[in-house]
């Protein structure tokens, strides 16, 4: 891989401006802004956070003291996307979508693409989120990632980059549609002037998706159901505000049992058979029988019903490895193998320290690359080289040395920054964003998505876990 | 409905009408206090207070034998090691509650979060500042917020019936054990029956349900025995007897039956215990034995209990 740090990284974009000039999605938000006093502001601000407590949005933090349930910080100047941009990232997010199923359907069948010799066996069959126990199955429609987030950050007017795939159980969809609600709800003429795309087809989508995926032995309307591991979970909100707005069952796994070939939910009228199950439990706690036997919070005997088809699983166990960091260097090279088509979406150059030579680069540069764990998530165990200093990264080298091929690096990117309300007035701060793809009979991607913003200056993690915040994410209409 | 929301619906109800008779029994004790010295070789009445729950183990574990009254209002309302006390049921209401918040309107929900806030509230405040019955009047007004909040916006669907389900079993059973106290732990011997002392602590009883004056209005004034026997267990009027709870329980039983289009083990049970209180006679009951009579009734209606666990709550009744 090539030192791709060129001029067009080192400059954060400001997405308001185009050179000096205001551009145009945000003429009426900056007057807006100038127009608003700063005590309607702040009497703005504690409204939308008493609408927040009042919806009960929080996410609990349970084992570090303090009160549970804690709110998303949430910033009220909204980021907005023109048409134009949105329409080609939806092209991107939709081809990459399609791209990742194919390659998950590929990998459980023939392989075709290992065999090709275009992505390393290794990578893929001795990848820890390879599941064995579902290798030659295929799930209805082929599909094994129904929700795609695909974290994508901007670095100019023109360059969109992806960060990261996450197939299994993105989080954060509750925030995107939230956010808009009680956007609309505090400031609504903005609305009025701005022609704004609406997002709340997101559910409607969501249980069209997860009804499409029913297994073959489903007749008639099928029984969906999200399955929680429950209410101490930090995205418990957002399982069961889903489930509301589907108008199907939240359940855990004690309300699930198997018998005969099919799974059951306990009801106050006896058991009734599920169909489709929205799982936002991990692969490794599914089912006790098959992977991990200490888990209490999945369905003893789930995976043999999966398997003989008498139940869906969406995500479908597996989908993990798609979404792995050693994975994601051959995105592009799956979009190209399976649909003949370029990559829309740029992966952000990556050094993989398993390959000697890019760990020699690593090593070198340490200081202006970041560092991730393959596995890691949440923002945890990474090194921003350019902000460490140097005692951090020789420690960091030492370890790098030792298990390289737990490593990736890429290059610090200038992500480009959003006007964002501080105590001072407006200020940049850096974004990103989690649009959610959803694949089943067709490909679907509501207009919209969850911006994450790093709320203190000159800070480059956005994730709620370390000062990260939320910003409501506007696509004009056409 | 899944199983697990119905049970989370019915503990709901459970743990907040206990909250409420701690806080009543609390009441009480604090009034018996209020009474001159009964003298030497009679059970305190904090200690018959602790027996009627069945805490007085747990009691003397944590703050010893002696019975002083700034720890009988630590156990009972702010001690959440004890699952009976105010906190600790509140605590319980709201976890469930947090569970199955979308099967709960806003309103109840707030009402539901808001005891448990002002609880924290009070945790935080100095005790001595907070006066006894302050606190005893403040429980029971939560909880019927609660209750009124449910009764003014909750759909009349089956969750609506199983929170009444859990009212009405935890009430018998709150009152056949007050009743049950009162006549055997209490008194300290026979001989007291009908004395002046006598008297006042049927009177506390009657305040501890909320029910002197309904009982003045119902009965003429004159306390006896039979007569408040009769009040509690078989006047139709006074929503806290043995027949109204067990009719309660009827008549949100047969809602669901109605409703799911099959009967079970549980609405029989139901019909037999209203029944057979339906058909009771006072003078039936004391030839039974008040007693007894109250022994056998809490073991039926927490047979009903189980039956209604059986049939709806464990899903897997066919």
């Amino acid at each position: 891989m090539g030192a791709e740090t060129g001029a067009a990284m080192s400059e954060a974009f400001n997405e308001m401006y185009d050179g000096g000039a205001l551009r145009a999605p945000y003429r009426a938000l900056e007057t807006w802004r100038r127009t608003m006093p700063a005590e309607l502001r702040a009497l703005k601000q504690t409204e939308a956070e008493a609408l927040f407590r009042r919806f009960g949005i929080t996410f609990a933090v349970y084992g570090e003291g303090g009160d549970p349930d804690r709110l998303m910080p949430f910033d009220m100047f909204p980021r907005v996307f023109t048409a134009t941009e949105w329409r080609r990232l939806e092209r991107g997010i939709k081809q990459r979508a399609r791209a990742l199923n194919a390659f998950l359907a590929d990998i459980y069948d023939r392989g075709e693409i290992v065999r090709a010799g275009r992505i390393p066996a290794g990578i893929v069959y001795c990848n820890e989120a390879y599941e064995i126990a579902v290798a030659g199955h295929r799930p209805p429609l082929g599909v094994y990632s129904h929700i795609v987030g695909i974290d994508i950050v901007r670095t100019g007017p023109e360059e969109f980059y992806v960060l990261e795939d996450n197939c299994r159980t993105p989080s954060g969809v509750s925030y995107m549609l939230e956010n808009r609600e009680i956007m609309m709800r505090m400031f609504p003429q903005l609305f009025q002037e701005m022609r704004i795309a609406p997002v709340d087809g997101y559910a409607r989508l969501l249980k069209r998706t997860l009804a499409s995926a029913a297994p073959s032995k489903c007749a008639g309307d099928p029984c969906i159901v999200v399955l929680t591991p429950g209410p101490y979970n930090s995205a418990y909100y957002e399982h069961s505000f889903l489930a509301d707005l589907m108008g199907v069952e939240l359940v855990e796994g004690q309300d699930l049992f198997v018998e005969g070939d099919f799974v059951w939910m306990r009801t106050t009228e006896g058991p009734q058979k599920v169909d489709v199950i929205y799982r936002r439990i991990d692969d490794a706690f599914l089912d006790p029988l098959c992977f991990r036997p200490d888990s209490a919070l999945g369905v003893p005997g789930l995976m043999n019903v999966y398997r003989s088809g008498g139940v869906s699983i969406c995500s479908a166990p597996g989908a993990g490895v798609a979404d792995d960091k050693a994975v994601y260097v051959f995105v592009p090279e799956m979009i190209r193998f399976y649909l003949g088509e370029e990559p829309l979406l740029s992966n952000v150059p990556t050094w993989r320290c398993s390959e000697p030579d890019d760990l020699a680069y690593v090593l070198a540069h340490l200081d202006e690359l970041v560092v991730k764990e393959v596995h890691g998530s949440g923002g945890y165990g990474m090194l921003i080289g350019p902000k460490a200093d140097a005692a951090t990264r020789e420690a960091f080298a030492a370890r790098l040395r030792e298990s390289p091929a737990n490593y990736i690096a890429q290059p610090t990117l200038a992500l480009s920054s959003c006007p964002t309300f501080v105590d001072e007035g407006v200020a940049p701060r850096h974004v990103d964003l989690r649009p959610f793809c959803l694949v089943g009979e067709t490909v679907e991607l509501v207009p919209g998505g969850l911006t994450r913003v790093a709320l203190t200056e000159g800070s480059l993690v956005v994730n709620s876990s370390q000062g990260g915040g939320v910003k409501d994410t506007w696509v004009i209409a056409e | 409905m899944l199983s697990r929301t119905a049970a989370n619906l019915y503990w709901i109800a459970r743990y907040l009408e206990r909250a409420e008779t701690t806080a009543r029994l609390l009441d009480v004790g604090h009034r018996n206090t209020l009474l001159p010295s009964t003298g030497g070789g009679f059970r305190n009445e904090w200690a018959a207070i602790l027996q009627a729950m069945g805490a007085a183990g747990r009691f003397a574990e944590k703050f010893g034998t002696e019975t002083r009254q700034r720890d009988i209002e630590t156990f009972l309302v702010f001690d959440l090691d004890n699952p009976s006390s105010v906190g600790a049921c509140l605590s319980a209401a709201r976890e469930n509650a947090r569970i199955v918040r979308t099967a709960l309107t806003t309103q109840v929900w707030d009402a539901i979060n808001g005891s448990w806030q002002e609880f924290r509230n009070l945790q935080r405040r100095e005790r001595s500042q907070i006066a006894l019955p302050d606190l005893t009047d403040w429980a029971t007004r939560v909880t019927a917020l609660v209750r009124g909040a449910i009764e003014a916006t909750q759909l009349r669907d089956d969750g609506y019936h199983f929170l009444n389900l859990g009212y009405a079993l935890e009430r018998a059973d709150n009152t056949a054990r007050l009743l049950d106290v009162k006549y055997y732990v209490l008194l300290p011997s026979i001989s007291y029956v009908g004395s002046g002392l006598d008297t006042y602590q049927w009177t506390t009883l009657l305040r501890a349900l909320s029910a002197h004056r309904a009982y003045n209005w119902a009965y003429g004034g004159e306390l006896t025995a039979s007569r408040i026997a009769h009040f509690l267990i078989l006047n139709r009027l006074f929503p806290r007897s043995l027949l109204s709870c067990a009719g309660l329980a009827n008549e949100s039983l047969e809602h669901l039956a109605r409703g799911y289009g099959r009967s079970t083990p549980a609405q029989e049970a139901a019909r037999h215990l209203l029944a057979e209180l339906a058909e009771a006679k006072v003078e039936e009951v004391f030839d039974e034995g008040l007693h007894e009579f109250l022994t056998r009734f809490i073991a039926e209606n927490a047979g009903l209990g189980q039956a209604v666990h059986d049939a709806y709550l464990t899903g897997e009744a066919r």
